[in-house]
């Protein structure tokens, strides 16, 4: 079924220049001849249905040779093989074409006419074939750029698709399920149990989706360090709720630092690596600081957790982390960094080196 | 009707929830334990041997999914039989996917009440066929069959690293300041020792640090086959496998003294021709 509707197509795009073509070349030759309209109508439609015949079967068959010997060809892919054989290829269906169209116009009209025309009058021959040559060069043009323009839209339409698709990765990566439905029961329990702690639970998660929103939707923009800290501190106080005496958490930043302005929740993802794949898998939990000072010019902010560690065995399996998870995380700090500063910012990844084991995550920005 | 229930929660506000909901719905139900990590689940579980198992998938120690694994494969033969099982959740598709599939219940966090009441009426209908039928082998063989089915299922989801395209082929094995390299092919099995993994060739043995699972991605799995929850065996080592009275399979090796238990989990993989 779609493949017979793909077919219908392809003869109603070979129409669409078929019938002007026709048209053009029975107008250009009754002028040229100034004999019965007729006769020219039926000349220029064999002529033109030869020719272009000639001319899409070597389009299709020179481009399925091409992708046969190299498949990655993308002007091969969508059946062009390039001007470099098509040109030969035009002048050998036009002088081909026009003869063959020409001997079944004369078996239609029932006239010796083409032999006639080939051999007795030089100039109009060289007339005439211009006009074939010219009406030939059209045909594959607007194959030529039909094609490329097909190529451009599904290019356009993938880059779209692929930008939406990113932006929800990362949405979804900074609003994860997990925690959200685990912070909703938690939620639910609070209303019955303790109203005001339950409140107060939800003012954090309001402030800290508000915030996941707003940063996913500009993506560019910034606030104030303090302003990180305070975010960063909502999604700890939720996993607090959560994880109850197995985690405690330190945050701190000289005061002079506060208004210094970084990219937002550009800290989000390794916060949420230390919790999720450092302190939560383990039994006993543990401490996490999120601090910041100045280095010179460069503003450095660490994000320390005595978790499970790089390389720890985490949760694995049923129920864990959806694959690469982590390395998403990290991978968007490193992408966020690069676009905004270049070179001149880093994210360091390291095992903690003290007894307590863990991770260190240390991202270094220029202060502007 | 009188039944008894443990509840393997990390989170305490919600385990305590779970609990008080639990108890309105089926006055009757006791619950045993409450308990916040997979290790404490699978030790408590097999001392108190509750009727009914409420895991939460995502556990500190242990994933809930390897709690009931575990519990499968300790069970005692001539015990009360299997607890039903069900699996909670806050999120997650996979684990969904798996629990359709093997058709066992689940609850999703936020519990929601009505959807606990089904849970439990079909908690009770089953306890109520059980209590007619008396025997508690299969309520065991039904347990092995559906955590296969998991098991199957799990091992299909993608992994957060994918399998490496060239298997491991040399292990490194480090003690105090030596590595020694140890060949794949010498290797005759691996066994998950905390938070290590011992290995053992014909003459000698090693500790490496890395999680079975870990390894488990990067060997060849038609070579090495997973006979115990924290076995892995070279299939070409094993030089026969002996059915006890019991029912229970031991494998001998080749090249080595040592016995290898296999789990009931996996004991369908020597049948026999």
């Amino acid at each position: 079924m779609r493949h017979a509707h793909n077919i219908l197509n392809q003869l109603r795009r070979e129409l669409r220049i078929f019938i002007p073509v026709s048209a053009v070349s029975t107008v250009f030759f009754y002028v040229m001849y100034r004999d019965s309209f007729a006769s020219n109508l039926i000349y220029s439609l064999c002529s033109t249905l030869f020719i272009q015949s000639f001319i899409e079967a070597g389009r299709y068959g020179l481009s399925a040779l091409i992708r046969k010997r190299s498949p990655d060809n993308q002007e091969a892919q969508r059946n062009w093989p390039g001007w470099g054989l098509m040109a030969p290829w035009v002048v050998v269906s036009g002088v081909v074409g026009y003869a063959a169209g020409h001997l079944l116009g004369d078996w239609l009209t029932d006239v010796q006419h083409a032999s006639i025309t080939i051999t007795g009058n030089p100039r109009a021959m060289l007339l005439s074939m211009t006009g074939v040559f010219v009406l030939s060069l059209g045909i594959t043009y607007f194959f030529y750029a039909r094609g490329r323009m097909a190529a451009m839209e599904t290019r356009t339409e993938t880059a779209l698709r692929s930008a939406a698709e990113s932006q929800l990765k990362l949405l979804e990566s900074q609003l994860e399920p997990h925690m959200l439905f685990n912070t909703l029961a938690n939620l639910r329990v609070l209303i019955a149990q303790d109203p005001p702690r339950a409140q107060a639970m939800l003012d954090r998660l309001i402030a800290f989706l508000r915030a996941t929103l707003d940063a996913s939707r500009s993506g560019l923009g910034s606030h104030s360090l303090s302003e990180e800290f305070a975010r960063i501190d909502d999604y700890l106080e939720l996993m607090q709720t959560r994880m109850g005496n197995r985690l405690s958490r330190r945050l701190d930043f000289p005061d002079d630092l506060g208004r210094l302005s970084v990219p937002p929740l550009l800290l989000q993802p390794l916060v949420e690596n230390a919790i999720k794949h450092g302190l939560e898998p383990t039994i006993a939990g543990g401490w996490i600081r999120v601090s910041a000072q100045r280095e010179g010019n460069t503003l450095v902010i660490s994000v320390r957790d005595t978790g499970a560690g790089i390389g720890g065995e985490g949760a694995a399996g049923l129920g864990a982390s959806p694959p690469g998870g982590s390395r998403f995380g990290v991978q968007q700090v490193r992408e966020r960094l690069a676009a905004l500063y270049g070179k001149s910012a880093s994210l360091e990844l390291v095992a903690a080196s003290d007894d307590e084991g863990g991770t260190l995550a240390i991202v270094r920005l220029p202060v502007s | 009707m009188k039944a008894t229930v443990l509840i393997a929660e990390d989170e305490a506000l919600l385990a305590a929830d779970l609990q008080a909901q639990l108890t309105r719905i089926w006055p009757d139900l006791h619950c045993v334990a409450s308990v916040a990590d997979g290790k404490t689940a699978v030790v408590q579980g097999l001392a108190l041997q509750p009727d009914v198992l409420f895991l939460d998938i995502r556990m500190p120690g242990m994933t809930g999914l390897e709690v009931a694994q575990a519990l499968a494969e300790d069970w005692p033969d001539l015990a009360k039989p299997f607890p039903l099982l069900v699996f909670v959740t806050a999120y997650d598709q996979y684990a969904l996917h798996a629990f359709e599939h093997a058709a066992v219940d689940y609850v999703l966090k936020p519990v929601q009440p009505v959807r606990l009441e089904k849970t439990c009426a079909r908690l009770q209908a089953a306890l109520q066929q059980r209590a007619q039928s008396q025997a508690p082998g299969p309520s065991l063989d039904a347990a092995v069959h559906t955590l296969r089915e998991l098991l199957h299922v799990d091992a299909a989801r993608p992994q957060g690293k994918p399998p490496a395209a060239s298997p491991l082929r040399i292990i490194q094995a480090s003690v105090g300041n030596t590595i020694t390299m140890v060949p794949i092919a010498d290797v005759l099995y691996f066994e998950a020792a905390d938070k290590y993994v011992r290995l053992v060739t014909a003459k000698h043995e090693h500790l490496i640090r890395m999680s079975l699972r870990e390894l488990q991605l990067q060997i060849d799995p038609e070579c090495f086959w997973q006979v115990h929850r924290s076995t892995l065996v070279r299939c070409d080592a094993i030089a026969s496998a002996l059915r006890e009275e019991t029912g229970k399979l031991t494998l001998t090796l080749r090249d080595h003294p040592d016995k290898l238990s296999v789990s009931r989990l996996y004991a369908d993989r020597f049948k026999g021709l």
